[in-house]
């Protein structure tokens, strides 16, 4: 069970990569279709599991292309 | 399991894709303005005063009232709408061709008068729009498309410290300069940026945070090379920190 995730807007993306740097958990990279911008939109890959949601992906978007989502605890 | 929104777009952005080149600072700087906007629930009272230079068009990226001055002229702008209407929240955004450069005046002396307005301030080292000149704030040795050989102080002068030339006035209430290059510099300069606008909302003087930025297509680096740039480099001409601080930590 995942305790979050992100969606990233794709058309938004112009693939700068400042959210694959920032990611502590590796899990974001380049997707290999293209945008209609022209760009390799960034796409999350996480078959682990892995995200905290900590946001420190949202936070370093210039382009606010990113939501992160978070369990709520019960 | 049930998800709930961390972090989304803030609802004073309007949802229009920025302009700006990949990678560049001006739209994480933006979004910080629209979500402080959103949690001192300002967005039906504030008015944005764009400037000339990249962000020319920054009000059609946010979801409040806004209008664009003639180059470097923001600040007269705007402290004729906060004279007109105190009521509203006024703010200009400038980058450092436009605030420390041809509008040095209007910038200086709205701070000296200690005008109700916050500024926020794009340091980017050069002028973006009209392709990579010198800018006041060029570093020594810097190339540029107007000084290929590098920046020399005997020609060209030196790199102007804004917070430094205006902490000494009295009509400042918040001053302070930072980076948006990590995670933790982008929640440090959402607390200043959020306190310069209650320094104004207090009523207590001018206010100004300076962002250092990057420009990744005139400084000709990737986004990810454009930030390890600013590291080594500007911070060492610019310190980082809080200059002026009269709002205090109080909620
Ligand atoms: C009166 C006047 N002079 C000159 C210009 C040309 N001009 C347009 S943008 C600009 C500089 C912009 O640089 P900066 O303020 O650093 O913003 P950036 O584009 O880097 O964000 C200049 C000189 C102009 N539009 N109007
Ligand atoms: S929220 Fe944190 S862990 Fe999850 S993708 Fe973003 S940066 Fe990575
Ligand atoms: S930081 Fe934003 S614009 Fe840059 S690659 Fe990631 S999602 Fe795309
Ligand atoms: S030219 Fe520079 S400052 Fe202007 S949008 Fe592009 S990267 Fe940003």
């Amino acid at each position: 069970m995942k305790n979050a995730y992100i969606e990233i807007d794709k058309e938004r993306c112009k693939a700068c990569g400042l959210c694959i740097s920032a990611c502590p958990q590796g899990i974001i990279r380049f997707s290999s279709e293209f945008n209609s911008k022209g760009y390799h939109p960034a796409e999350p890959n996480d078959p682990e599991a892995k995200c905290t949601g900590c946001g420190f992906c949202y936070m370093m978007c210039p382009d606010v292309c990113i939501t992160v989502y978070r369990a709520v605890k019960v | 399991m049930d998800y709930k929104v961390a972090y989304k777009m803030p609802r004073s952005l309007s949802g229009k894709q920025f302009t700006y080149c990949p990678g560049c600072h001006h739209g994480i700087v933006h979004r910080l303005i629209a979500e402080t906007i959103d949690e001192l629930d300002l967005r039906e009272k504030t008015i944005i005063v764009a400037p000339v230079g990249c962000s020319v068009f920054a009000y059609e990226f946010f979801d409040i009232d806004g209008t664009v001055a003639p180059h470097g002229r923001a600040p007269a702008v705007a402290t004729g709408m906060k004279r007109a209407r105190p009521d509203l929240t006024i703010f200009t955004y400038q980058g450092d061709g436009d605030l420390a450069a041809i509008g040095t005046a209007e910038m200086i002396h709205a701070a000296n008068r200690g005008e109700l307005i916050t500024t926020i301030f794009i340091n980017n080292a050069i002028y973006g729009m009209t392709g990579g000149q010198m800018a006041p704030t060029t570093l020594l040795g810097m190339k540029t498309t107007t000084s290929p050989y590098g920046r020399k102080a005997e020609k060209e002068g030196y790199p102007v410290h804004v917070c430094e030339i205006i902490k000494e006035l009295q009509g400042v209430a918040f001053l302070a300069r930072t980076k948006v290059t990590t995670p933790r510099d982008v929640m440090t300069t959402k607390k200043y940026i959020k306190k310069a606008f209650q320094a104004q909302l207090k009523g207590l003087g001018y206010s100004l945070v300076e962002v250092l930025s990057t420009c990744p297509t005139n400084w000709g680096l990737s986004p990810e090379k454009a930030i390890k740039w600013l590291e080594e480099n500007m911070t060492k001409e610019f310190p980082l920190g809080v200059y002026v601080d009269k709002v205090g930590d109080a909620k």
